[in-house]
């Protein structure tokens, strides 16, 4: 077993950021995700068109630019608006906010799509059979579409989660203490920057290969009474 | 917002812009050169050979590409092997870090796709191939490898646009590329909008001339299979 120099519990704290990280990024960005795809298939221009321009914008700039352009550029909006509504002192952005937003912002898009696609794959009968029973229309998405729509989501759902989790690792640079922001400290520290990004890098890779298990047993509840291909 | 800013120092961006180009086509290149054996290698059924290659894709596509990134930039410092090794002139620089890191990392995903792309060839083809008395390499070469590209080219134009938005991480590193252009504007007049929103719009170009181009290039390939 690698030492870590007392380093260990740090890294453990650091590991619980980046997991609650992922957690609530995910949550934001299943929500955002889930009310752009039905808006880009409402139908509406005055919904899809913004929608459209979301996913396509958020998919094509870097993470990273998002990530800053956000945290500092959500600064500086704050503490223009802040004056305006009567606040006077100075409002410094919590970097964790800021992370979770960023990152539940730009999967939203990704999400988007995956469920777009997902909603598409559930025959459009399916819908009107509902319909005819007299459901409502939430009734009939709660009802028919939802659960349909889960096993299409899911490898499309699954692909997301796994890259939104390793881009969780670009908090670091807008100064949360994940574990990579530890592993850099204490790399710094103790001038082995090696061993504690090695040991950060396979904490990633617990992580990836839980969720690879965990993404395979969803896929096959879910596909419970549907025959393989 | 002020933009003028930016237009006195639309330089600053195009020297970035340079820099950026550079770093995701070498990468590219470079990971695709290495990627195309690895492969062909990781389709064998032989678990010495492919054993190893899965372990590097399933490393280089399981952790971010920031912490491979400050493996390399920062790690290789720890050793006094590689300190005192010629190879030292290179790992002290960050550029070539960075190039090393995003092609290995790109590298791995490549091998993959195309993995995927050959495992998928229409068992006729390659019956066919065997029927006409070609050899092992010669079938690989003639008919499994072009027919994988063609299958493999949407996947790897995801990769192109994966490689340019990871490029951005270079920034962190005190490499001068597209972001670390917004991020010096951003820093020298405190002004994050037109900063980072510049770099937004060069970005958001160039992932839009990669998917024509590919979009393209699909076109062209898969002329045989068009039927009007």
């Amino acid at each position: 077993m690698l030492s870590l120099h007392g380093y260990g519990p740090s890294i453990l704290q650091g590991t619980i950021l980046t997991i609650e990280l992922c957690l609530a990024s995910l949550v934001v960005s299943m929500f955002l995700g889930i009310i752009t795809a039905l808006a880009k298939l409402s139908g509406t221009r005055v919904l899809s068109v913004p929608a459209q321009a979301y996913t396509t914008v958020i998919r094509g700039i870097p993470d990273l630019v998002l990530m800053l352009l956000i945290f500092y550029g959500g600064q500086v909006l704050i503490n223009q608006i802040g004056p305006m509504a009567g606040y006077d002192e100075y409002i410094d952005i919590n970097p964790f906010v800021a992370g979770i937003s960023t990152i539940g912002f730009i999967f939203g898009a990704y999400m988007a799509e995956t469920f777009r696609g997902a909603i598409l794959a559930v025959p459009e009968s399916q819908l009107e059979a509902g319909r005819a029973y007299g459901m409502s229309r939430i009734q009939v998405f709660i009802r028919v579409l939802l659960p349909q729509m889960v096993r299409h989501a899911i490898p499309g759902f699954g692909n997301n989660w796994l890259v939104l989790m390793k881009a969780t690792a670009l908090v670091s640079i807008i100064g949360l203490k994940d574990m990579v922001r530890m592993a850099g400290l204490a790399g710094g520290a103790t001038r082995k920057p090696f061993t504690f990004y090695m040991a950060v890098a396979f904490i990633y890779l617990i992580l990836t290969s839980i969720s690879i298990l965990v993404l395979n047993w969803l896929n096959d509840k879910y596909s419970v009474g549907f025959v393989k291909d | 917002m002020d933009f003028s800013i930016i237009l006195e120092n639309l330089n600053v961006y195009f020297d970035g812009l340079q820099n950026t180009l550079i770093l995701v086509s070498v990468s590219l290149i470079v990971g695709l050169i290495f990627a195309i054996p690895l492969a062909v290698l990781r389709t064998s059924k032989n678990i010495v050979i492919n054993g190893p290659i899965w372990a590097f894709t399933y490393f280089f596509r399981g952790t971010p590409l920031l912490v491979q990134m400050f493996l390399i930039y920062y790690g290789t410092g720890q050793f006094d092997f590689i300190k005192d090794s010629f190879f030292w002139i290179f790992f002290k620089e960050a550029y070539f870090c960075a190039l090393f890191a995003f092609s290995l990392n790109t590298c791995a995903y490549t091998t993959e796709i195309i993995r995927g792309a050959i495992e998928n060839t229409p068992h006729g083809e390659v019956e066919a191939a065997k029927a006409a008395g070609m050899s092992m390499l010669l079938r690989i070469r003639r008919i499994i490898l072009p027919s994988a590209f063609r299958r493999a080219l949407p996947s790897y134009g995801n990769e192109i646009i994966f490689m340019l938005h990871g490029s951005s991480l270079a920034s962190v590193i005190t490499i001068i590329d597209i972001t670390g252009a917004a991020r010096k504007i951003n820093s020298t007049y405190y002004s994050p909008y037109e900063a980072f929103l510049t770099a937004a719009v060069f970005y958001l170009c160039i992932t839009f001339l990669i998917i024509w181009l590919v979009k393209r290039l699909e076109y062209s390939w898969s002329g045989h299979l068009r039927r009007d």
